[in-house]
């Protein structure tokens, strides 16, 4: 720990002594240059899209289905950047999601129609993250585990309901929200479930006592138990939100697809730590922000369409993701100040 | 007989931490063949220094000479190598490990290039055991079976199982028993009939008689004596030296009259098994007492159950008459209970955060209405309980980590201070905090409890218990041995009562 030296550009130097925001624009600026530099990525990315296959990357269509794609890793990386930044980590959220997204196709489930099967959905996340929850909170049990464990089951459950049939969603209200009528000047009604997510995530991430306490815990779980925060009692709320969240992508799923699978959300947990990490969520907890990790999301989602255009097989998308992400870590080791 | 040159050599060692100055031109001469004590109250420096000499930290100016040559240890390995082995207070075993590949780690025997010759290893581990009088442990069990005096034992066999000529005990006897004391004495002594040099930390002054040839005072991370004859130099002028100062500190005036009113914090037979013993104590508003004690004696354990940190195994604590909850530090917190813990960076501040967030953070729901921050407020009230404590810079916008550690404290003060309680414990409030910025907390804390707050201190300086409370109970082994207003003891009777077996001479 000790070291690293703070470097120069770190708040005091710069602030001036006097009143005012210096500082807070200080570290504005530093968070900025973490977020800026995601956008050159992401920019690079469209010109390169915009030049290798002019007239399909920048098709409306595309984008649109770019971003419909991103919506459903999006909402998940919503909350895993949460679980993350309280010093956690949940490897069951892809595996919830297509728990989630069968129970709520389900023949029984499909009766109650449109409300049913999104409010099935949601359940059966909340209820996965509450077992996550209480096994992690109070039952002290290591993340990693835990929700391995979760992982395990709920794909087991999963592919017990279906037994491995695709259950085709014949509710036309669900199916509706898929089609281009339902498009809201333009905008898929999925992306505009994922920008409210990500707007709301981040409003209770910088603005509410929950994301206090978040950062709290994540950043020095001893100090905020000494502090007075029920500590188990946060850990259990953020398992709940990882859980609610994949509920809301289990049904933005099965809008996109028309129909609910076992193999849904498959390796969703890797795509959403990813999207977290480049975004700059230090894994340890403490620190990161909603926008980095939807743009995380976004650059993620971006190649894998560019080589989708451009016909590459995914196993080059593989190594391309893989090679992101330790050029990502690289450059925010360089630019972040460790403490 | 002309002197040899000292087997080390270490002279105007200085190494800063953000914010503090942990060793200021410290020298140390260690013969070949002596035990070379190291004296000093917490905080001293003691520490610091043995993780330079072991090579764990760099110094940031002074020279090492080593056998006469100048040398840079620039890692554990790079000092181990050279034949310089450090025993640490905790002591750095890998507990799923068995003894032997605890004792061979790093240099395991090996044949074939790599292949871990196990057999062999274990008979020369077996070997260094009897050596040091334990042939009974056996090297095939997993140090994490093992009780602490016989992990003591396997440290100190890694440590001869390399060619060692200088060896760093760091508070060895602090667990053992009296019979294993005399067993370490006597491996300290066929050590250095052998040749080899101890530097032997220790608080306890009669042990030092014992065993000690000579010894180097350390205090404020100067030496402040450097080679005194170990046997011979009276018990008051240690003292005197380990706690006496260059800078005299300026201590607060106590107010006129003494606190009256009910106790607002009482403790009744409180207790820990294994820690500390039934205690009693009554703190009331505007009252500042103070636990004395060294290392070991219970201090901070203390405070940590009182908080709820810990739970305790007999008694109870009541604020304003009404029992808290055992266990609960929210119980605590709601109750009034404040803690500024002995480790700010690990258990109080959220290195990452602003100021502002940090004194904000046990009373967030005063922002908050339905969970949402109004920031303005909460800023607003963190800068006026930053400006009360005049805490440097002003600014509650800066990352806590660029304050110095007086600062940081203020912060974890202006915490509680927000949040309005009134039975605050300290818990070694100028560890780590500059000489200079120490005055300056004194008045803070004095202040704060002239305005009516209860304050429990615990401090291993004793000059800080005597000068900052009004009442003093002196801790040994987790017991009170003795209670008196501040103003009829002086350090050296504190230190005679704290220093188990050490006359009043």
């Amino acid at each position: 720990m000790t070291q690293h030296m703070s470097p120069p550009r770190d708040g005091t130097g710069k602030a001036p002594a006097a009143d005012g925001p210096p500082a807070w624009k200080g570290v504005l600026a530093r968070a900025d240059v973490r977020i800026l530099s995601l956008l050159g990525v992401l920019a690079v990315l469209v010109l390169i899209g915009g030049v290798t296959k002019p007239d399909e990357f920048l098709d409306t269509r595309n984008l649109q289905l770019v971003l419909t794609q991103a919506s459903v890793i999006g909402v998940v990386t919503v909350g895993m950047t949460f679980v993350i930044m309280s010093g956690g980590i949940d490897l069951s959220v892809g595996a919830i999601v297509a728990l989630a997204s069968v129970w709520a196709t389900t023949v029984a489930t499909q009766e109650y129609g449109f409300l049913g099967i999104l409010f099935t959905a949601v359940v059966v996340g909340v209820g996965c993250g509450l077992v996550n929850g209480v096994l992690i909170a109070y039952g002290a049990m290591v993340p990693f585990i835990a929700t391995l464990a979760m992982l395990a089951s709920a794909r087991g459950l999963a592919l017990q309901i279906t037994d491995g049939q695709t259950q085709v969603v014949t509710v036309s209200g669900v199916l509706d929200l898929g089609e281009r009528d339902a498009y809201v000047l333009g905008v898929p009604p999925l992306v505009l479930v994922f920008a409210a997510v990500t707007v709301i995530g981040w409003l209770v991430l910088n603005r509410t006592t929950f994301g206090r306490r978040t950062v709290a815990v994540g950043g020095n779980a001893e100090a905020a138990r000494l502090a007075g925060i029920d500590v188990r009692r946060q850990r259990l709320y953020l398992y709940l939100l990882s859980g609610l969240c994949c509920g809301i992508a289990a049904f933005l799923l099965i809008v996109l697809s028309g129909s609910g699978q076992n193999t849904n959300g498959n390796l969703y947990e890797l795509d959403a730590i990813a999207a977290a990490i480049i975004g700059g969520t230090l894994l340890s907890g403490g620190r990161g922000t909603i926008v980095g990790s939807v743009l995380g999301v976004l650059i993620f989602t971006t190649i894998t369409n560019i080589f989708a255009l451009n016909n590459l097989q995914s196993d080059v998308q593989q190594i391309a993701k893989g090679a992101i992400i330790v050029a990502a870590v690289l450059v925010q080791r360089r630019t972040a100040s460790t403490p | 007989m002309a002197p040899e040159p000292p087997l080390l050599s270490m002279s105007g060692i200085t190494k800063s931490f953000p914010g503090v100055r942990a060793l200021d031109g410290v020298d140390l001469d260690v013969q070949a063949g002596e035990v070379h004590c190291l004296l000093g109250q917490n905080g001293a420096g003691k520490s610091t220094l043995i993780k330079v000499l072991a090579g764990a930290h760099q110094p940031d100016t002074g020279t090492i000479r080593w056998r006469g040559e100048e040398v840079v240890l620039r890692s554990p390995i790079a000092a181990m190598r050279r034949g310089i082995a450090t025993i640490y207070q905790e002591l750095d075993l890998v507990e799923h490990l068995s003894v032997a590949e605890n004792v061979h780690l790093g240099h395991e025997p090996v044949g074939a290039g790599f292949v871990v010759r196990s057999k062999a290893a274990r008979a020369t581990t077996a070997a260094l055991l009897a050596r040091l009088g334990h042939p009974e442990i056996d090297p095939g069990r997993l140090v994490g079976e093992l009780p602490a005096a016989q992990r003591q034992i396997v440290s100190m066999a890694r440590a001869l199982s390399h060619d060692v000529r200088l060896i760093v005990m760091d508070e060895p006897s602090a667990a053992l028993d009296p019979d294993e004391v005399d067993n370490l004495f006597r491996i300290v002594g066929d050590l250095t009939a052998a040749g080899v040099a101890v530097v032997y930390i220790s608080h306890r002054l009669e042990e030092i008689r014992r065993i000690g040839d000579r010894v180097t005072v350390l205090k404020d991370g100067r030496a402040v004596a450097r080679g005194l004859p170990a046997k011979s130099t009276p018990t008051r002028e240690v003292v005197a030296l380990m706690t006496g100062r260059d800078v005299a500190y300026v201590f607060p005036e106590r107010p006129a009259a003494a606190p009256a009113g009910e106790p607002v914090l009482s403790v009744r037979g409180l207790a820990r098994e294994g820690e500390f013993g039934a205690l009693d104590l009554d703190v009331r508003p505007g009252e500042i007492v103070g636990l004395a004690g060294l290392v070991g004696s219970g201090r901070s354990e203390i405070l940590e159950t009182v908080y709820g940190a810990r739970r305790p195994t007999a008694g109870q604590v009541r604020v304003d008459g009404r029992p808290l909850r055992p266990g609960s530090v929210r119980a605590a917190v709601r109750a009034g209970l404040g803690l500024a813990p002995e480790e700010r960076k690990a258990q109080a501040l959220l290195m990452l955060e602003s100021v502002t967030r940090n004194v904000s953070v046990s009373s967030m729901s005063r922002f908050a209405r339905g969970g949402w921050i109004d920031r303005a407020a909460e800023r607003g009230a963190a800068r006026a309980a930053v400006r009360e404590l005049s805490l440097r810079p002003d600014n509650p916008d800066v990352p806590v980590r660029t304050l110095s550690g007086g600062n940081q404290q203020k912060a974890v003060l202006a915490r509680w201070l927000l949040r309005g309680c009134r039975v605050l414990l300290l818990d070694e409030p100028t560890r780590g905090v500059d000489v200079g910025a120490r005055a300056e907390l004194y008045a803070v804390v004095r202040r704060l409890a002239d305005e009516g707050l209860a304050v429990l201190l615990v401090s291993s300086e004793v000059p800080e218990v005597l000068g900052l409370a009004d009442r003093v109970l002196v801790l040994r082994e987790g017991r009170v041995v003795h209670e008196a207003p501040a103003r009829e003891l002086d350090e050296h009777r504190v230190l005679d009562l704290v220093m188990e077996g050490s006359p009043a001479a």
